[in-house]
């Protein structure tokens, strides 16, 4: 955020807090290891508020559990802002010398009464409140979030909402304040670092940005390769749509099942001229490829780095040689570049991240050497003097300012695309659970007593509603397919709220339910509303 | 949390026993019905969590109204409570008083310890398994139930809407008979002190009326809280000091330096505990005391926590002590409510577990978890109950205090010898004519309390309980101080003072000591868990004869007992060894 994508704080400050908001995050169940670092907070004195539509098992932990409406975030932050503001509690010397667009901002949320903020989320007036003036009146305070803020029509928005709130109360750039979005694997940050993403280069740099764009061009030998940043996920599927996508390259990544809508994107791969699929498994996805390229696990039988939820690089060695006729991705890629036409030899990963760490100025500090002394750096560490950075944006509490300010945005409500209506009126939201993984391609090869296979969870009071009991099956429709599911009755849900994961596709194509409406900035599908009925399957009556 | 037992809903019956502690659910979130809150708000956290100390009382209400704890009500507490149900069957299967098992409403369980064995608690449980087949269902066996003094003992209990538990001793086959068949429970009969020469801890016994407080004012009582509350507490602390009593649990810490460390914690709040917990096989001197003199204890537990600046005080009772326990709450409902005592007492009841009588097993255990020894340092000085700094005083040492605040600490240090001040109370049992409590100066042979107790033809005296050690008669003109009996080797412990005459089977005895230990270690350390395991099976092998060679066994058992003493948390590995080692090597048991 304001320039930097990662998380501003580290896992200590977590636990050294005063108050920490988990927002739209179930994270003792999907980020484990956050929450014994959060928890360790807590035990220690620090508050907990969890705002998500599920009482989840982290908001058991919780001291406040606000059960907002899906998609309902920005109606409630724009509110709590209101309300810190109203309050005095506004931190009006940071705003003044450090943000920018703070009027428009104040503008923006004036609207957004506890009145209506309560009928937007169904919380209480008077708890948005107490939240409200908690978060403000922390000497620490932390926000926390996950797939809850991040899988909306509008996830940018929604991100921008809680931003603001850090912003108000100067809780950004001090030791104990942040806001941070936690990642779901050990190198979800690291892939967007090295530019796993449409408009960025290694680094984080902006591709469009000439002196950039040059500066790699002139370290890879006068290399050409685009100026203009490429397509995201959900545009490349749109590309496969209209035509102009035809051949695709996949690496570790499962889109046949893990694409929201999942007809509509199992037609679209199917329908490429050449799919190429790298992976350390057969998935879905790689079983539809024309050229399947067998790849070394990057945890245990390669060379490498990771970069976690805290900036913190990590060094990642091979503690095993790969199967037979699986390779590593850095072997794979040079040797494809070979046939293609250029020799770019065959480096080993030592050599690719110092290459890295010559046109990446947040990298340029971490040898291997100062990894592994340090037990990994957090970014960034612009030189091998460095130690590299426990908070992000110190800056802004500099005198004066150093960098450019962070800006507010002012962001409205926006509900779900996926309306309830009368013939789909229960909301279905997807998320995870401990014991399962995505898609299931890496966890459902083994057992777990608490794995209990995919279900509708609904709550009592709507399985009594509908007549069905726990275990049924019953056919759950949305706008855009059905599928067959057993019934768990769930008393944490509340009725009109339903749930179900996308772990067992084979089970059950949950994404089938799911809409494609995508945040037109950050690529991601709104997998958290879809609007659903449940019809039970009428009994067949025997052949006689 | 998310995690559920397997077992299906709690009964009605269980939730309302568990409401009755905690008040009514407020919300879906604790365990009640929805309300149209609870979809979008839950408060919850660490409020909730803050009331995980409640855990035991819990435990004891669903068992007391259902005989058991099932899986459903455990569900239902732990809702309640916050508590991962994992966790809280941890708890639930840690105290021997809580069932897991469905059990009749009626439980009967019969002492087989080492005092009733003396008095044909054997032959008992003998008669009972052959009627009513083996201990664990309808009748079960327990360890010392502190009646030593009217052996052999039983404990009855009626689970229901009106719980109903009472001790019974002597305790006879026919009256077990008609208490299994749903006949009345024998009244329990009042205590009468054996003959003994002018008793000063234990004058008001027998004279005051225990459930009365004018007929303890008349007997003098709350004077000392009333002299306390006008010298201050800097005074009482030093009088405390000058009269160099040692703490009469068991350790024989210097009192006076115990209270100045509290009192000089600079944490807050501080806590005072009193530890009630009596259950060193062959020690009953802590119930007679409370079902006694129960306002003196509460009196001393005033007076202490005024030394020391305690906002808080909790006493610790063993679950065997029906009567005692009643007594002491309505003692302390008594002083509250008279405006004498300011202090805020609770009193918790164990749930059959000898360790927690030590000192962080009990704190851990009215926290609500299992009664695991916690390391020391730190102490509980520093950081006790709940992490605060903590005052822990037996029964006994707050007794000696209410007399130390009126006559002085110089006056109190004049009793006894110059190391071990005051009167120190003793508990006969065994093969004694006149079984009983007998308070005595410090420094007196053991064989003028024997003489006095009624024991004859002396095979051996076991001093201080289980964790003691065995006399010979050779040995029994040892002063009855805590520098004499060192000296020797021994230890006054708990002050329980059992004897066994010629015709004691003392290897059943050791037996059953071995027994004792192996089923009371907490298991938390490897030394004590296996240690006392291994003591057993080794002593089972060596009385049945087989193998032979008694020395290399002998060899292997002191082996077993030096690494237990290095090495285990507590004292209750530490000295579990103690015992055997001397019937072994002392009395020469086995002839090796």
């Amino acid at each position: 955020m304001f320039g930097a994508g990662g998380g501003t704080s580290s896992y200590q400050e977590a636990e050294e807090t005063d108050l920490i908001i988990l927002w739209g995050s179930n994270a003792r169940e999907t980020h484990p290891i956050f929450f014994h670092h959060l928890l360790r907070g807590v035990r220690g004195g620090a508050k907990l508020i969890a705002v998500d539509p599920r009482r989840t098992s982290s908001a058991e932990w919780a001291d406040i559990w606000l059960g907002i409406d899906v998609g309902s975030d920005i109606a409630l932050a724009n509110a709590m802002a209101r309300e810190i503001i109203h309050a005095g509690l506004a931190h009006t010397e940071f705003i003044s010398r450090a943000t920018t667009g703070y009027e428009e901002f104040a503008r923006c949320v004036e609207a957004y009464t506890l009145e209506r903020a309560e009928a937007e989320t169904g919380v209480p007036a008077a708890a948005i409140k107490e939240v409200a003036l908690a978060y403000a009146r922390a000497e620490k305070g932390m926000i926390c979030w996950t797939l809850g803020i991040t899988e909306h029509h509008n996830a940018t928005d929604n991100v921008l909402a809680l931003i603001n709130l850090g912003l108000l109360t100067g809780k950004v750039g001090r030791y104990g304040s942040g806001l941070n979005p936690l990642r779901g694997q050990n190198n979800v940050q690291g892939g967007g670092d090295m530019g796993a993403i449409p408009a960025r280069l290694p680094g984080f740099q902006d591709l469009e940005d000439p002196e950039i764009h040059d500066k790699f061009a002139r370290a890879w030998g006068g290399a050409t390769f685009p100026g203009r940043k490429g397509w995201h996920l959900s545009e490349m599927f749109e590309a496969m749509d209209r035509g102009d996508l035809s051949s695709l390259y996949i690496v570790g990544e499962n889109p046949a099942r893990s694409e929201a809508d999942q007809g509509r994107a199992v037609r679209l791969l199917g329908g490429l001229d050449h799919l190429v699929v790298q992976d350390i498994f057969l998935t879905h996805t790689a079983q539809m490829a024309h050229v399947v390229l067998p790849a070394a696990a990057g945890w245990a039988e390669s060379e490498g780095t990771v970069t976690n939820s805290e900036r913190r690089v990590q060094r990642v060695r091979r503690a095993l040689e790969p199967p037979a006729g699986a390779r590593d991705d850095i072997d794979i890629i040079c040797e494809l570049a070979r046939r293609l036409g250029s020799d770019w030899g065959h480096p080993t990963a030592e050599q690719v991240w110092d290459e890295c760490r010559s046109l990446s100025p947040m990298h340029a500090g971490m040898a291997y050497r100062r990894l592994e002394e340090l037990g990994g750096i957090q970014w960034p560490c612009p030189d091998e003097s460095h130690r590299g950075t426990q908070f992000l944006h110190a800056r802004l509490w500099k005198h004066p300012v150093e960098g450019p300010r962070a800006p507010f945005h002012a962001v409205e409500h926006d509900p779900p695309v996926d309306r309830l209506s009368e013939e789909f009126p229960i909301r279905l939201t997807t998320g995870r659970r401990l014991d399962s993984f995505n898609t299931g391609v890496q966890t459902n090869e083994y057992t777990s007593p608490l794995r209990k296979g995919e279900a509708l969870l609904i709550s009592p009071e709507d399985a009594q509603r509908i007549g069905v009991e726990d275990g049924e099956c019953v056919r759950v429709s949305s706008r855009r397919g059905s599928v067959d599911v057993n019934v768990r009755i769930e008393p944490t849900l509340r009725p009109g709220l339903a749930f179900m994961t996308l772990h067992f596709p084979d089970q059950v194509s949950t994404n089938i339910l799911t809409i494609d409406a995508t945040d037109p900035k950050s690529g991601t599908a709104e997998f958290k509303a879809s609007a659903i009925r449940i019809d039970k399957i009428p009994a067949q009556v025997p052949a006689s | 949390m998310d995690i559920r037992t397997t077992g299906g809903p709690a009964t009605a019956e269980e939730m309302a026993a568990v409401d009755g502690l905690l008040g009514e659910p407020e919300s879906l979130w604790e365990g009640g019905e929805r309300r149209g809150s609870d979809d979008h708000l839950a408060y919850g956290g660490r409020a909730t969590r803050s009331r995980r100390h409640l855990l035991l009382p819990v435990l004891h209400a669903i068992q007391d109204r259902s005989g058991w704890v099932s899986r459903g009500a455990l569900e239902y507490a732990c809702r309640r409570l916050s508590i991962p149900p994992a966790e809280a069957y941890g708890v639930v299967s840690f105290y021997a008083r809580f069932g897991l098992q469905p059990r009749g409403a009626l439980s009967l369980h019969v002492c087989d310890d080492i005092a009733c064995k003396c008095a044909g608690a054997e032959e008992l449980c003998a008669a009972l398994e052959n009627a009513h087949g083996p201990s664990g269902v309808v009748w079960h066996r327990s360890p010392c139930l502190g009646l030593c003094d009217r052996a052999p003992a039983a404990l009855v209990e009626r689970a229901g809407m009106q719980h109903k538990d009472r001790q019974i001793a002597p305790f006879t086959l026919a009256q077990a008979e008609s208490i299994l068949g749903g006949g009345a429970w024998p009244e329990p009969a009042t205590y009468s002190m054996p003959r003994q020469a002018q008793p000063k801890l234990l004058r008001r016994i027998g004279a005051v009326d225990p459930e009365s407080l004018e007929s303890y004012r008349l007997h003098g009582g709350f004077t000392a809280l009333g002299r306390a509350e006008v010298i201050g507490s800097d005074a009482v602390i030093r009088e405390i000091t000058e009269s160099r009593l040692l703490g009469r649990g068991g350790a024989a810490f210097p009192t006076g330096r115990k209270w100045e460390s509290v009192a000089k914690a600079a944490a807050r709040p501080h806590y005072l505990v009193c530890n009630a917990d009596e259950s060193e096989p062959g020690t009953f001197k802590d119930r007679v005391l409370m079902e006694n003199d129960p306002f003196a204890i509460v009196e001393g537990m005033a007076i202490a926590a005024l030394a020391t600046s305690c906002e808080k005080g909790f006493l610790y009772v063993r679950t065997e002590y029906p009567l005692a326990r009643r007594r002491i709450e309505n003692a302390i409902a008594q002083a509250r409510a008279q405006g004498i005592l300011k202090l805020e007492i609770e009193v918790r009841r164990g749930a059959g577990a000898y360790i927690c009588g030590e000192e962080t097993a009990l704190f851990n255990s009215i926290e609500g978890k299992r009664g695991e020894p916690r390391n020391k340092p730190p102490f509980p000085v520093d950081v006790g109950l709940f992490g605060k700094p903590t005052l822990v005083n037996n029964v006994e040492t707050l007794l000696n205090v209410v007399d130390i605040v009126v006559e002085g600490g110089a006056s109190f240090a004049a009793t006894g010898t110059k190391d071990s001040t005051g009167t120190r109370l003793f508990c006969a049992s065994g093969h004694v004519t006149r079984p009983g409590i007998y308070e005595v100066a410090m420094g007196t042979p053991l064989r003028a309390l024997l003489d006095t107790a009624g024991a004859r033809k002396v095979q051996a005296v076991l001093l201080g309980g289980a964790a003691g050690s065995f006399l010979t008669p050779d040995q029994i003109d040892v002063p009855l101080s805590f520098e004499g009996t060192r000296a020797i080797g021994a230890t006054l412990g708990s002050g329980a003072v059992l004897v066994f005459d010629d015709t004691a089977d003392m290897k059943q005895v050791l037996l059953r000591i071995a027994r004792f230990f192996r089923d009371e270690s907490c298991g938390q350390c490897v030394p004590c868990r296996v240690g006392t395991k291994r003591q057993e099976e080794i002593l089972e092998r060596m009385l049945g004869g087989r193998d032979g060679d008694g020395r290399s066994d002998v060899l292997l058992l002191s082996d077993i007992a030096q690494a237990m003493r290095d090495a285990s948390i507590c004292g209750l590995g530490q000295t579990a060894a103690n015992a055997i080692a001397s019937g072994l090597t002392q009395l020469k048991v086995l002839n090796v």
